[in-house]
């Protein structure tokens, strides 16, 4: 069992059996999020047209600030009993490791936003009026922008001073084009005034790029002790 | 080298003394804007020199990714620095030259959301620098200015479509310039850039200079453990 293929669903694999038994990351990034619904609601206290105009943005700030809770506990695990060193001395290929833990991120933070979005319509009466069949690309492609530069730099900030502040101030400045993209595009599906698919293909290329320069310089950061 | 620091020194002050002639007395009033308009000769030039040197940082990141040189590392985080300075320049005259031309202090803009991304990229480049424990932190700080560089186009391209969305009151600064403005920009930008590249070149030495004794420091401490053994 050498193929990265094989290796990245037994990682998988042990990742999510952890997190069911567990449910550590999903318990405190949903109650994170439904915090921050909840403090957005009443300090908005919007009407029905307005809170079409912000939804996009408050959905996914709120997304964003709950996934980084997430992302902060993604190799906190493997550092208890020098797992990662462990793993660094085997053979196996370190992009399944870095796939693995990205795709167990995508995951979470997914399951995250599906168990979220209705309690945004029930607070801010949402219905789209664009297609609202793009939400689910826009939606896809997003998590997938912010998990992969998040398991990315989460693996940075591992060797750094007060590491769980650390992710963010690497992660958000280098995502604003991501998270430009998502809230404009929920804004423009939500709104139905402009169409979404330039935001749509801007995340495809955010994502193809940076998952392409992740696995190329994941084992760098990987083996820098 | 040393002996020519001082004497760069003084050259780069005389320039700089001249372009600051230049751009309050020499130059002549622009006929809208008026005198206000004389903070172009420090706004332009320091967004050049800034882009410039953070150019040099990604170049200097993806060498010392290759190559693992030391040198490449204190280049990488020197111009990293200087370009944060410079470009709180730039982000600091803006506003101050918009306000009275514009009416308004900030517009989201293409070029100015572009500056403030690039700031905010490097300040937590310069953060990731500071704030590492590691050994490795040149390797760590190289991808991700790796990472920042990949990012620019993207930013661009988001922003050129989000301003296309929203039309914002910035009316191009179209027509052309001056000859007599272009000369005492150029002027201005040679002094800017033989400062950057004077403190760049401060800083560097200090750089190397603290890592020595880093490393001095490090292998006392190991041959005092030995001697006690």
């Amino acid at each position: 069992m050498t193929s990265l293929p094989a290796i990245t669903q037994a990682t998988l694999a042990k990742d999510l059996r952890l997190e069911w038994r567990s449910k550590d990351a999903i318990n405190s990034m949903l109650f994170f999020a439904l915090l921050v619904v909840v403090i957005f609601s009443f300090s908005f206290n919007p009407t029905a047209e307005e809170s079409r105009q912000i939804a996009g943005g408050l959905v996914w700030v709120a997304f964003l600030f709950a996934a980084v809770v997430a992302l902060n506990q993604t190799w906190a695990r493997e550092l208890r009993n020098q797992v990662l060193d462990a793993y660094r001395v085997s053979p196996a290929p370190a992009n399944a490791l870095f796939l693995a833990k990205a795709i167990g991120n995508f995951l979470f933070v997914s399951v995250l936003e599906a168990l979220m979005t209705p309690l945004f319509i029930v607070f801010y009466t949402l219905r789209a009026l664009g297609p609202a069949w793009q939400l689910i690309p826009v939606a896809m492609l997003g998590t997938w922008a912010l998990v992969v530069n998040g398991t990315f730099f989460a693996a940075m900030s591992i060797r750094t001073r007060s590491r769980e502040i650390m992710l963010p101030l690497l992660l958000f400045p280098i995502s604003i084009p991501a998270l430009l993209a998502m809230v404009e595009g929920t804004s423009a599906i939500l709104t139905g005034e402009a169409a979404a698919k330039f935001w749509i293909v801007l995340l495809a290329v955010y994502d193809l790029v940076f998952t392409t320069v992740s696995l190329l310089l994941f084992e760098t950061i990987l083996h820098a002790e | 080298m040393k002996r020519l620091f001082p004497i760069f020194g003084v050259l780069t002050l005389i320039l700089l003394s001249f372009a600051l002639y230049e751009a309050l007395i020499g130059a002549p009033t622009e006929q809208t804007m008026g005198e206000v308009q004389r903070i172009f000769y420090y706004h332009v030039p320091s967004a050049w020199t800034a882009f410039l040197l953070f150019l040099i940082n990604f170049g200097a990141s993806v060498v010392y990714l290759i190559r693992r040189n030391p040198k490449a590392d204190a280049v990488a985080a020197v111009t990293a620095e200087v370009g944060v300075i410079f470009c709180s320049v730039v982000l600091v005259t803006g506003p101050i030259w918009a306000r009275p031309v514009w009416g308004i202090w900030w517009t989201w803009d293409m070029r100015l959301t572009l500056t403030l991304v690039l700031w905010l990229i490097y300040v937590s480049y310069l953060m990731l620098r500071r704030f590492s424990t590691s050994s490795q932190t040149p390797l760590i700080a190289a991808v991700l200015s790796v990472f920042g560089a990949l990012d620019v186009p993207l930013v661009y391209f988001s922003i050129w479509y989000f301003r296309t969305q929203h039309p914002s009151p910035v009316i191009g600064r179209g027509g052309s310039l001056d000859p007599r403005m272009w000369h005492v920009l150029l002027i201005n930008w040679a002094a800017f850039l033989c400062f950057a590249f004077l403190v760049c070149w401060s800083r560097y030495r200090l750089e190397r200079l603290q890592r020595e004794v880093e490393e001095t420091q490090a292998l006392e401490a190991l041959l005092e453990q030995r001697g006690v053994r």
